[in-house]
């Protein structure tokens, strides 16, 4: 029983990320109808968003201290980020300690402004042209932004660590009444697995309960007719392709503590992502969030020892085998609707 | 001549011509020059020419006829270099088996592969390729590997060891991959003043497989199949309102086109006997859409120079490093000679791929058609102002809706 709810929690890490990813690509597929191959490299920029903030905030300038000396007898060089300097060595530190979660503020702006340019400059050109022709457009968009990247940060991962206080792990099994140390988990893992929850909630909620989100869900339904209703529906979705684009950033900066962010992080995760959302139902968006956690559950189960013993390599391909029964056999995927990308 | 009309047979020649004569044409720089780094005549870059020519020929079939975006080609060309060294091991050095094996078992893979995923069409046929190739990829980079079953023996690549079989290995046969004794390796020089030309064993055999290929994929191209697999791009729904199955033809296209790929790495493993897995990993199968994509989707010359055109600017970019670009900019002033090298140092050495992504993103903007069309729009403006007419023939018909 402690371990299957083990390996349900530690599925949820994973599960989150692609919900969240996959939550975007539904978004900006139900409003612009455009398949975005750049989704994943967006993911990375959130990433790098956290890096950059990390680095800011360790910009230091050196001192020489002449009361400290080295083994040498040398006077010892100080070096002191700026943020201590001026607010303080306390406050300073535990900036720099806390900067990824900081970086969120610092993320929301720069990717609702990427997600503006990207559909204003180039995915706008493309909504007439044939689907082939938008998936390699992305795709050439997300080869740039990824080697962009890599020529600033370079190919090697970065370290991310997450905050002090929320860096160590939690004995979950005690506060739910199983033995000590069955269950040890993580803290930042359930601090992701929170904040997806959160963003998941914040975007259904902005367009259940916005009028903003009213227009947004009729012009998905019928665009024309919203056009004809004197609503400019054309900003609109917009402003969803940057909301769109805000969330898979976020998902970036929050997933650096779990697994250093390199460039091709995106990548690796746009597949996985497509999977997700073919799975859940193309433009269905609760189907997207269910699939993204129902198929990291999935995975988590099947890298327990017991799993890879049975099948080796089970692991993994299972994503892959589950996409490809699912499309098979219920080619609408989980909860996809009637005249949504039938063919 | 063999059953193509002119316009055919004269682009078949040239072609011939082009591959045959290709130690000297890819060699105009005399050794040793400050513009030798521009040559690209040796053996290892015009097999790679040659062989993803064949890819991107192959790709084609599929893309270019039936409109199906594949995103898992790579699989079936890892799986063709996989059964090529196979045969390496068990059989002989001998190329002909192994590459026979490698698009017979490629095609069978395609044959499963393309049954599966030609359930759907559009966006969700890419993603089921997508799938299958990583899973492919999943399979020989790790499951298939284990020391129970080793078939693709993981990270390091599939090689062929001293106490493999090799059971029709001759005694004298040489120890490298060979056609009849020949070996691949084998390469004459000829010095002609200045100049040096290799002519290699290995190249010239992929040169005329890929002659053999290209005519196949001409007379594709201008079959009844071919006009059927046109049929299925232009208007699928129309097709089989008509009482016909597109399926089987799509299928047909699918298996060819992976056979096709499966020869392409048959002959990869042919010009070095390994196999790895990284052959079949998505960023493979992004490339072979790249080249065809660049060269011109659905025309027959198109993929060849999309090939050809990556694989010799991935050569050259990647040498090209700062110090070449300052001694070309040598006689600007020095501050500008500094600001023009730091504004082209990300573009080339490792950053050869931001340049190719962005030449894809711009070709796939402003000329879909790729390299092909731009020289045609070229040819006809050039016509245009000849006889200063503005209604010159546009080369294109439109389609009758």
């Amino acid at each position: 029983m402690d371990a299957i709810l083990l390996q349900i929690l530690n599925g949820l890490d994973k599960g989150s990320a692609y919900a969240l990813i996959a939550l975007g690509l539904t978004l900006i597929f139900g409003t612009l109808g455009v398949v975005n191959f750049a989704h994943g490299a967006l993911f990375m920029i959130g990433a790098f968003c956290a890096v950059t903030l990390q680095k800011v905030m360790n910009l230091s300038f050196v001192t020489i201290d002449e009361t400290q000396t080295d083994f040498l007898g040398n006077p010892l060089k100080v070096e002191t980020p700026y943020v201590e300097a001026w607010f303080g060595p306390e406050v300073g530190a535990s900036i720099i300690d806390w900067s990824v979660p900081l970086a969120i503020l610092f993320a929301i702006p720069i990717m609702l402004l990427v997600g503006y340019v990207m559909e204003r400059g180039l995915i706008k050109h493309f909504y007439k042209r044939p689907h082939a022709d938008q998936i390699l457009v992305t795709f050439g968009l997300a080869i740039v932004l990824q080697e962009i990247v890599k020529y600033f940060f370079g190919a090697n991962p970065i370290q991310t660590p997450p905050p002090d206080a929320l860096s160590g792990s939690v004995d979950l099994g005690t506060m739910i009444g199983f033995d000590p140390n069955a269950i040890i988990y993580p803290i930042w893992r359930l601090v992701y697995f929170g904040f997806a929850v959160a963003i998941i909630g914040a975007v259904f909620s902005f367009l259940q309960f916005t009028t903003f989100g009213m227009v947004v869900r009729a012009g998905m339904a019928d665009r024309e007719t919203v056009g004809l209703l004197g609503i400019n529906i054309d900003r609109r979705f917009t402003i969803m392709f940057g909301i769109a684009a805000a969330v898979a950033g976020l998902a970036g900066v929050m997933y650096g503590p779990l697994n250093p962010p390199n460039y091709h992080m995106g990548m690796d995760f746009l597949v996985l992502s497509f999977v997700v959302v073919v799975v859940g139902g193309m433009g269905s968006l609760p189907g997207a969030v269910l699939a993204g956690f129902l198929l990291g559950i999935l995975e988590s189960f099947a890298s327990t020892t017991w799993a890879t013993t049975t099948i080796p390599g089970i692991n993994q391909i299972i994503i892959y085998l589950v996409a490809i029964i699912v499309l098979l056999t219920r080619p609408r995927g989980l909860m996809g609707r009637k005249g949504v990308m039938e063919d | 001549m063999l059953g193509l009309n002119k316009k055919d047979t004269s682009l078949l020649i040239i072609v011939a011509i082009l591959t045959l004569l290709a130690p000297f044409i890819l060699n105009p720089f005399p050794e040793g020059s400050a513009m030798a780094q521009f040559n690209a005549g040796y053996p290892d870059l015009m097999q790679r020419f040659v062989i993803f020519g064949i890819f991107a020929i192959g790709f084609n079939i599929l893309f270019g006829l039936t409109g199906y975006l594949s995103f898992g080609h790579a699989a079936f060309l890892g799986v063709g270099s996989y059964s090529a060294v196979w045969m390496f091991k068990l059989l002989s050095y001998n190329v002909i088996p192994a590459i026979a094996l490698s698009v017979v078992v490629a095609g069978l893979f395609s044959l499963l592969i393309g049954f599966v995923s030609l359930r759907r069409s559009g966006i969700y046929f890419s993603i089921l390729t997508l799938a299958f190739a990583q899973m492919s990829f999943a399979l020989a980079y790790s499951v298939l590997s284990n020391p129970k079953f080793n078939l693709t023996n993981g990270e390091t690549g599939l090689q062929v060891y001293a106490d493999d079989p090799q059971i029709l290995q001759g005694a004298n046969a040489p120890d490298l991959p060979h056609l009849f004794g020949l070996p691949m390796r084998a390469t004459y020089t000829m010095d002609v003043g200045a100049w040096s030309f290799d002519f290699n064993a290995g190249y010239y055999l992929c040169a005329v497989i890929m002659m053999a290929v290209f005519y196949l994929a001409i007379r594709i191209f201008r079959s009844p199949f071919g006009m059927m697999l046109r049929a299925v791009k232009s208007n699928q729904q129309r097709m089989n309102y008509t009482g016909l199955n597109s399926k089987p033809y799509t299928l047909a296209a699918f298996v060819i086109s992976g056979m096709y790929a499966g020869l392409a790495g048959g002959l990869m493993a042919a010009m070095d006997p390994l196999a790895g897995a990284e052959r079949m990993q998505w960023t493979a199968s992004g490339e072979v859409v790249l080249m065809t994509i660049l060269g011109g989707t659905g025309t027959l010359i198109g993929p060849v120079l999309g090939a050809g055109f990556i694989k010799y600017f991935e050569n050259i970019f990647s040498k090209i490093n700062d110090n070449v670009l300052h001694s070309w900019f040598a006689f600007l002033p020095d501050g500008l000679e500094d600001a023009v090298v730091f504004l082209i140092h990300p573009f080339i050495g490792k950053g050869w791929h931001l340049t190719l992504g962005i030449l894809f993103m711009l070709v796939v903007i402003y000329l879909p058609g790729g390299l092909v069309e731009g020289g045609q729009r070229l040819l006809n403006r050039f016509k245009r102002r000849k006889t200063g007419t503005d209604d010159a023939p546009s080369g294109k018909t439109e389609p009758a809706e």
